[in-house]
């Protein structure tokens, strides 16, 4: 039997305490029949890099709310670079001016998802990010 | 491809290791012949179940038996099992929120995974992904399932001594009858043994307990409902395993939590197995088990590679409109298949 599913990692960095937003995509990524690794509030840059290496995810999502991306970002990217993990793409849900877009790509950020998006939206873009090829190139 | 991931593992690849954990899943053209590869180097860790009904506080104790065994200088895997959804084949793998006091540390591998759909495929996976943490020498492998039903039961037989974590306030001791997964205990657990209506539930468990016959459970293994028998080479005083109950408060500082009574009682299982070969038996009867699953999985396979491609459906639509019963629609699956 083949199985496979798309694995999401998220995670919210940071010390902002709102995990709402984040608990609403892990659980509409579930419904649209993702494999979401949930690792909760509070996580290091080294954190999300460790589990993103274990849990071998496909995307990692990032919920920042707290305006701290453009610090954030750049650091936890190059804890997954540390981890091999360079070819693992970032999206990010919350609060982002439009002004850091073109920046926040430069380190891997291939998607950007302000308040009221539609979860559907989010999961589509996900699926066309996927490089069928990507397993077995480790 | 193959052979780098081989080597990736055997190396200490934490990259590698996680993808071929993927490609077990996935059981990805190619696994079946890196996992050979690695078949024999496989055999050394002791292998952990752990399991409950939700919200017993599994994954917060499985964190504190990692950080314990890392106070012993040992390694540790972890494989945290959740639910799909039946619904939309996703999940919400949770398991890692309880366990962050393990990050940061390179002797601990966490990986959560997913039922997904088959009951076989899950059990493969599991047995499968502990073989490869075993090969890529960790000392103890954990496997944390939630302990809904047959099919994690399953898994956690898998392993070498199986762990049935308990709470207060959960049900009474009727519901401690009906539980299945209490006979499966080689150490039954009594987690948040802070909260009140704690003694209640050791006194109704310890009950229960003596009411069952220890000794019957090493000799038959049931699986997927089929008793299997064996015949148990060892003297009924050397079976006789009671299974202990350790009070624990998982979330506790490491000396008052009962963590280092736990990890005694596994100790003990061990070494208890061991002294009386029941270890060797026991081994026999899970490469048993996991023969038949194979079989029956390729087999299924096999059969349904030779049905022209609309038997199954065309017999649906005859047992829905009741031209033909269940029983002799398989029959006629098998005689198709025979032709």
């Amino acid at each position: 039997m083949k199985n496979r599913a798309i694995r999401v990692l998220i995670a919210k960095p940071g010390l902002d305490g709102h995990d709402r937003g984040a608990k609403v995509i892990a659980r509409a990524l579930r419904d649209s029949g993702f494999e979401v690794v949930y690792t909760g509030l509070r996580q290091t840059p080294q954190m999300i890099a460790e589990a993103a290496l274990q849990e071998d995810v496909d995307v990692v999502g990032l919920s920042i709310l707290s305006g701290a991306h453009m610090t954030l970002v750049p650091v936890i990217r190059e804890a997954m670079d540390a981890q091999e993990l360079d070819d693992v793409p970032i999206i990010i849900g919350g609060i982002i001016p439009d002004d850091d877009h073109d920046r926040l790509k430069t380190f891997g950020v291939r998607g950007i998802f302000g308040p009221g998006t539609d979860t559907e939206l989010i999961a589509k873009h996900i699926r066309g990010m996927m490089n069928p090829d990507r397993e077995g190139t480790a | 491809m193959t052979a780098s991931l081989l080597d990736g593992v055997l190396n200490g690849s934490k990259r590698a290791l996680a993808r071929l954990l993927t490609n077990v899943e996935n059981d990805r053209e190619g696994v079946a012949d890196t996992l050979a590869a690695l078949f024999k180097k496989t055999g050394k860790a002791w292998t952990i179940g752990v399991t409950g009904a939700p919200g017993t506080g599994k994954s917060t104790l499985v964190n504190a038996l990692a950080k314990a065994y890392r106070a012993q200088d040992k390694t540790v895997a972890i494989v945290a099992v959740d639910p799909t959804s039946p619904y939309s084949g996703g999940a919400i793998l949770g398991d890692r929120i309880r366990m962050r006091d393990l990050s940061g540390d390179t002797g601990v591998f966490i990986r959560s995974m997913a039922t997904r759909g088959s009951l076989g495929g899950l059990s493969r996976a599991v047995r499968d992904a502990i073989r490869v943490l075993d090969a890529a020498g960790f000392d103890r492998v954990i496997v944390e399932t939630v302990g809904a039903g047959q099919s994690e039961v399953d898994i956690v037989r898998t392993t070498q001594t199986t762990i049935v974590v308990e709470a207060p306030g959960l049900g009474d001791d009727v519901q401690a009858i009906k539980a299945g997964i209490l006979e499966i205990a080689d150490v039954l657990v009594i987690n948040k043994a802070d909260r009140p209506g704690a003694s209640n539930t050791l006194r109704s468990l310890k009950a229960m307990l003596e009411l069952g016959h220890p000794a019957s459970r090493t000799q038959l293994l049931a699986h997927h409902g089929q008793m299997l028998a064996v015949e148990n080479p060892a003297s009924q005083q050397e079976t006789l395993w009671l299974p202990p109950l350790i009070q624990t408060i998982a979330n506790a500082p490491a000396h008052e939590s009962g963590v280092d009574e736990l990890i005694k009682a596994i100790d003990d299982h061990r070494q208890f197995l061991m002294d009386s070969h029941l270890a060797e038996h026991m081994e026999h009867q899970r490469v048993r088990i996991e023969l038949y699953d194979l079989l029956r999985e390729a087999l299924m396979a096999q059969l349904m590679e030779s049905l022209p491609g609309n038997t199954i459906e065309s017999l649906v639509q005859q047992v829905y409109e009741r031209d033909i019963d269940p029983h002799h629609a398989v029959e006629k699956i098998l005689q198709v298949s025979d032709q």
